[in-house]
């Protein structure tokens, strides 16, 4: 039968290159002309271009070339405090778009995460994982805002300072969700498994949708608008860092750099927590779960409690993140939790490379920057093209046919790297080898 | 992946009997019919039993829920049958490849695009006005059935024979990508045609709905109805039914599509050319997909390049609920997905004082029961119980 | 409060005021309704009875009154004046919409007025063309002398809409209107140095990806303002991204009243409310057309259900019955909607969305044999609607803030143009995309002429408020401080399958904006 392409570990000029800048002196050189030529071309050209677009996304994979490297720790450390806690905060005060975009990206970052935890360490098919995400968003929205009152007379908004102990009980209740979806469908396998949580977040969606009556929980399709956000308790010394450098500050910048930073220290969280399952005895349970159930209960593997902990785990991210998204985004309505949402999280791990941490965040952040910005860019280069006389035919605006670009990734991402950007190892090793 | 549940195990004889033949093909629609009955008696029954206790405060509950019965029953017997076609394809992709082909809706959709345009192109010829129904059905759905399965075929080809050996949740991806791709190509191409984004289906006159009984409430007098494309819908299903049971039973064919389902290595050991018989199965889930799309564009009367995918999804719903894998099971549990969204949708309201609309919870309605059957039989309805190879 | 009335307020008619303090005098009461409309008939009686007796020469026979009366010419009483036509109604009823005064009755003031006449009936006054307004075109002539000389530079407008998605095809339009009207206008001020571009945005119809597609527009110093959006949800999302920029978002089709109602300074629309289009339609079945239940459809989204539950508060409180109200987001297969309703057997089904699900669901309705009156909110007014639901929607009553055809030409034109290039007739929103955009353009210039130089974009929102009444092509239009149009007219018009720009008029309704 027809094998998938060799593994390609690089040949000739590239594996030299990469041998002489991938340790060593050369990689501290590299490392150092990358971060130091790429952030002062973003901050002294912050103007929305194609240029600060490709910029920018080289910016954001210097992070992976920093991991990859093979460098001492502590500069790996210091070289990405400084581009990520310093370069993009400061690029972001000149231009909010990108910084909101690397938000996003941390956002959906961890929401894939979570998902990994369930797919690629469980191997439990989960096409229903956004109904966590909703569940932690509205339970903010609605505690935050006038809308409590519609749902229990009399009750007044909490104040926006509990924002930090409802992410706190984003995580509780969303990790409740987890097993309670868990519980009934444990003897579900495989498509079983993925039609039921399909189905689970569709629910969830049609209950958001729908629970303006006879009691208004959600406010039905209206959507919650006007979220609170928490107060900025450092907003001053914010102020104070920015005034030195000779910068003015706003609310709304300041916020933006708020969630920025916040998104990055849940993300880093969730990175230490995630790692420190995966190589626990719980994470080999589940290793052991997702490749063979029976061979796993005959070793004495708890297996409903693993499959639990498991559902729990991944939804408890969802349910902190979507707090923080609700007060980051100040609105919400339904159709933001669709099951095209579930999917997208989906293809951002599998693209990523299924099981492995970094992948998985590589996966997110590549995915969310082509959808937010390099997949309208290439629509808007083409269209400018077409205008400019290309023989594009009139009828095909690029504009409009973004998702058919992203489909035909999709497709092409399979075929020739089906173990993801960056595999992890043991799944390598499983699909290139002869059998299953 | 050492250990993975194998598709349902199948008696492969050689040899049948014309009895047992006919037997095996006409099995399956008895046991449908069986359930749609027993489905329509129980739901009736529960209906007549709420609406009574509910009749206590306001006994118009319970005139209109049982002057409105037949026709809810009809309404699910429709609807059911759309899902059931579709859930076709996707279970005959399933049973073989182990495989959900998300595109399986996209597929549906191009079948019904193909339909409405070529009922455009015999209209703008002039013949739709005077060509008999019965002829134009069979031009259109054969039509579409080519175009979708042969579509159906080239996405196997591209999009997943290169994966077959990959971990399952990759030709999963490679299947969404293609449906996405499959929508703004569609969309591409319909916006470029005098068929636009919401296409008309255009069909010659079926005449007027067949009204089966009037029941009286107050003064008037509701019609039980049923639209003659509706019934052209249904004898059609039931003729896919039979025909995709004729073939998977009876024929060379089908022995060789059991015998791929049941175990790729051996059967290419025997000498099936299994590539074949996979691009096979993909041509024949995709006729079907095309089929149900035509007849479904046909009697709605409109179609789009969004519309396959949420019927898609409830029909990958009602194949697990049936068993999926399995044929009858598809048909079976597209008409309990039909029949409880036809009940939650009209009765709910009425039941509930308005309180709840039907409309809006008939989805919720729909996956909750798909739960709760998946619990307590996990195989699904008609599935057979695997079992475990260490 | 709000109430209907067809007795003129005492502003207009101050003979009432006089039967009020006589009633009071020689009653010691105030007078209840229909109490002045009595004085009205027996005064029509009197001066029909007086003619006959003229033209009989004696006391005259009952026929002789009732001719008398058909043929009484326009009688002027003290609730208003009156004429019948052959039916007995009076010909142009003037409905008037006043606000209660709780210290003088008699102060009530007038917020609209509105002349319908009864069905079947060609109303001849309101098919004159609306009041003349400064044509956009003309406007910016008279710009151009004064911005000629500037160096403007590259001047952007942007869209942002859903261009792919399930909602492409509306999103699209909006889009396509707003390259039209820059192309139109653009030739309109060649010669002026000063051309406008396009940079559309395809916001996806999700509220995140609209307010990331904000601050990339906010970014872009060369966009001075913003065409969109769509879905309201995405709009609200994106407005705190604009509004930090001071950027100008022209909105062609969020009807929702929460988008003027945030405070944000930089919020136009070119389109009516759900609040008030949602009681306009109410009004006109319950009044014009005379149903007395309905049944409630809506789409399950911020802009349908919206319209619609306004819809079923104004009906419940006029006594409209309502006999359902039900959403869905079933796009094709709407049996099992159908039944209920059939049992319900409504006079009127109003349908609030849009009319890609509500040209299915008009069909399988009358396919059902449904005979109830249909009705539905701007989101019908596209002649695809009349190829999705055929014969179905003939005749059926649609509100709109889109003024038609018949009163502003330029519409048709819009629809000619937009067939020409795009292949495909206009969804509804684009030629308010069209408006949107030429706002856009005439308050950028009017800012640029003023400062003398690329206008900042606060100064192209300053002009934005401060643009006079302009005729766009769906409307005249000119904003108050909230963003909204300050006198939208609200017209109801009736489905004509054949030729969508030949709909009917049939009731026009000038409103102010709840303040």
């Amino acid at each position: 039968m027809a094998k998938s392409s060799p593994q390609t570990s690089g040949t000739g000029v590239w594996a030299q290159l990469s041998g002489l800048l991938g340790r060593g002196p050369g990689g501290y050189a590299f490392l150092s002309i990358y971060a130091l030529v790429t952030s002062l071309l973003l901050l002294f050209n912050p103007r929305t271009n194609l240029f600060t677009d490709i910029v920018f996304i080289l910016f954001l994979l210097m992070i992976l070339a920093i991991y990859r490297t093979k460098v001492h720790i502590g500069f790996k450390i210091a070289l990405g405090v400084i581009t990520l806690g310093l370069v993009l905060p400061a690029f972001g005060t000149l231009n909010p778009y990108y910084i909101d975009v690397a938000t996003q990206a941390g956002i959906f970052a961890t929401l894939a995460l979570g998902l990994n935890v369930v797919v690629g360490f469980a191997g439990l098919l989960d096409l229903g994982y956004v109904a966590f995400y909703a569940v932690g968003a509205y339970l903010w929205s609605i505690f935050s805002t006038p809308q409590v009152g519609l749902m229990i007379a009399g009750a007044t908004p909490i104040p926006s300072g509990w924002f930090y102990g409802f992410i706190l009980v984003g995580l509780t209740v969303g990790g409740v969700f987890g097993v309670l979806l868990g519980l009934p469908v444990l003897r579900l396998r495989g498509d079983y498994l993925a039609i039921v949580t399909l189905g689970f977040g569709e629910v969830i969606r049609v209950l958001a949708v729908n629970l303006d009556k006879p009691v208004n929980i959600t406010n039905g399709a209206q959507g919650i608008k006007d979220i609170e956000r928490p107060p900025l308790f450092f907003g001053d010394a914010f102020r104070a860092i920015a005034g030195a450098f000779g910068m003015q500050l706003d609310d709304n910048q300041l916020y933006q750099l708020f969630f920025y930073f916040m998104v990055l220290v849940v993300v880093l969280i969730t990175i230490l927590i995630v790692s420190r399952l995966k190589n626990s005895r719980i994470g080999r349970a589940w290793t052991a779960i997702r490749e063979d159930e029976t061979a796993a209960i005959a070793q004495g593997i708890p297996l409903v409690r693993m499959k639990l902990m498991a559902f729990a785990v991944g939804a408890s991210f969802a349910g902190a993140m979507g707090v923080i998204f609700a007060s980051k985004q100040l609105f919400i309505n339904p159709p933001t939790f669709d099951l095209l949402r579930s999917i997208g999280i989906l293809t951002m791990v599998i693209l990523g490379g299924l099981g492995n941490i970094p992948g998985v965040i590589l996966g997110a952040v590549l995915v969310t920057l082509l959808d937010l910005q390099i997949l309208p860019r290439i629509a808007e280069i083409l269209r400018s093209a077409q205008k400019a006389g290309w023989p594009i035919p009139a009828a095909f605006d690029p504009t409009q046919y973004q998702r058919l670009l992203f489909g035909l990734l999709m497709i092409l991402m399979m075929i020739f790297r089906p173990e993801g950007i960056l595999p992890e190892d043991r799944r390598r090793q499983e699909l290139h080898e002869d059998d299953e | 992946m050492a250990a993975e549940a194998k598709a349902p195990t199948r008696r492969v004889s050689s040899q049948r009997t014309p009895a047992e033949l006919l037997r095996v093909i006409f099995l399956p629609l008895g046991q449908l019919l069986a359930f749609i009955l027993g489905s329509a008696v129980v739901l009736g029954l529960i209906v007549v039993v709420l609406a009574f206790l509910l009749s206590r405060s306001d006994p118009k509950i319970l005139q209109t829920a049982l002057a409105i019965l037949p026709q809810v029953i009809i309404d699910g017997i429709v609807r059911g049958f759309l899902f059931a076609t579709i859930a076709l394809g996707y279970t005959m992709v399933y049973g073989v490849l182990e495989f959900i082909n998300f595109a399986h809706g996209e597929i549906f959709m191009v079948g019904g695009f193909v339909g409405a345009g070529v009922s455009y192109l015999l209209n703008q010829w002039g013949i739709l006005a005077n060509l008999p129904a019965i002829l134009f059905v069979i031009i259109v759905v054969l039509i579409g059935m080519t175009v979708s399965g042969l579509l159906a075929m080239g996405t196997e080809r591209i999009a997943y024979r290169p994966l077959r050996n990959a971990p399952r949740l990759v030709p999963l991806i490679s299947a969404i990508g293609m449906s996405l791709v499959l929508q703004d190509t569609v969309r591409l191409v319909a916006t470029n045609t005098p068929l636009g984004f919401n296409a008309r289906f255009e069909t010659p006159n079926f005449g007027k709905p067949f009204q089966l009984a009037t029941i009286p409430l107050g003064e008037r007098g509701i019609p039980v109805l049923i639209g003659p494309k509706a019934v052209v819908f249904i004898v059609a299903a039931m003729l896919m039914l039979l025909a995709l049971n004729y073939l998977v039973n009876a024929t060379r064919l089908g022995k060789a599509i059991r015998a791929v389902a049941q175990d790729r290595t051996t059967a290419s050991l025997m000498g099936v050319n299994v590539n074949q018989i996979i691009s096979l199965t993909f041509l024949i889930g995709g006729a079907l997909g095309g089929a149900a799309g035509v007849l479904f564009g046909m009697n709605i009367g409109t179609v789009n390049p969004y519309m396959g995918f949420i019927p898609g999804l409830k029909a990958f719903t009602a194949a697990v609920l049936g068993g999926i894998g399995n044929i009858t099971g598809a048909m079976v549990g597209g008409i309990v997905l039909g029949f409880l969204e036809a009940f939650v949708a009209s009765y709910l309201s009425l039941f509930t004082g308005g309180a709840f609309s039907g409309a809006s919870y008939a989805d919720i309605a729909a996956f909750s029961i798909l739960i709760l059957i998946l619990i307590f039989r996990p195989e699904g309805l008609l599935g057979e119980s695997t079992t475990q190879k260490v | 409060m709000y109430y209907t009335s067809v007795a003129a307020p005492v502003s207009q008619f101050p003979d009432a005021a006089t039967f009020a303090s006589d009633y009071k005098a020689q009653y010691n009461a105030d007078a209840p309704p229909f109490s002045p409309q009595a004085y009205d008939a027996a005064g029509i009686c009197a001066s029909a009875i007086a003619k006959a007796a003229e033209t009989a020469g004696g006391k005259p026979t009952r026929e002789q009154v009732l001719a008398a009366m058909a043929g009484i010419g326009a009688y002027k009483g003290i609730t208003g004046t009156y004429d019948f036509n052959a039916k007995g109604d009076s010909k142009t009823a003037t409905y008037y919409v006043l606000q209660a005064n709780i210290s003088d009755w008699n102060a009530n003031t007038l917020s609209s007025k509105l002349e319908i006449a009864p069905p079947g009936e060609a109303s001849s006054t309101t098919e004159t063309p609306a009041a003349d307004a400064v044509k956009i075109p003309a406007f910016l002539a008279t710009l151009t002398s004064k911005v000629s000389g500037l160096n403007l530079g590259t001047i952007k407008i942007a869209t942002q809409t859903p261009l792919s998605g399930p909602q492409a095809a509306l999103g699209t339009g909006i889009r396509n209107g707003a390259e039209l009207a820059i192309e139109q206008l653009n030739a309109a001020l060649a010669g002026s140095n000063v051309t406008f571009e396009l940079a559309p945005f395809d916001d996806q119809a999700k509220p995140e990806v609209g307010s990331a597609n904000a601050k990339n527009i906010a970014s872009d110093p060369d966009i001075l303002c913003v065409d969109g959006h769509l879905n309201s949800g995405v709009a609200l999302a994106s407005l705190p991204d604009y509004s930090n920029a001071n950027l100008a978002m022209v909105s062609p089709a969020n009807t929702n009243p929460k988008i003027t109602e945030g405070g944000f300074a930089n919020a136009f629309r070119v389109v009516g409310r759900d609040d008030v289009q949602g009681a306009v339609g109410e009004q006109f079945a319950r009044e014009t057309l005379g149903v007395k239940s309905v049944y409630i459809l809506h789409d399950k989204t911020d802009y349908g259900q919206g319209v619609a539950e306004f819809f079923r508060q104004n009906a419940e409180k006029n006594g409209l019955e309502v006999l359902g109200f039900e959403g869905t987001e079933e796009k094709s297969d709407f049996s099992s909607i159908l039944t209920p309703i059939q049992a319900a057997n409504p006079d009127l089904i109003y349908f609030g969305g849009l009319y890609d699900q509500a040209g299915p669901f008009f069909r399988q309705a009358r396919d059902r044999g449904i005979t109830a009156q249909f009705m539905g909110p701007d989101g019908m007014d596209s002649p695809e609607l009349a190829k999705l639901a055929g014969d179905a929607v003939e005749g059926m009553y649609y509100t709109s803030v889109a003024a038609p055809v018949s009163q502003f030409p330029d519409a048709a034109q819009y629809a000619t143009d937009y067939k020409a290039k795009y292949n495909g007739d206009a969804p509804p929103f684009s030629p308010q995309g069209y408006d949107s955009a030429s706002f856009c353009v005439s308050a950028i210039l009017q800012a640029a002429a003023d400062a003398g130089g690329k206008p900042t974009r606060e100064q192209v929102v300053t002009a934005m408020k401060a643009l006079p009444l302009l005729g766009g092509i769906t409307g005249n239009y000119q904003f108050n401080a909230k963003g909204d149009i300050t006198k939208a007219t609200y017209y109801v018009l009736q489905a004509n399958t054949a030729d969508w720009n030949a709909n009917k008029l049939s009731s026009k309704l000038e409103i102010a904006p709840p303040q």
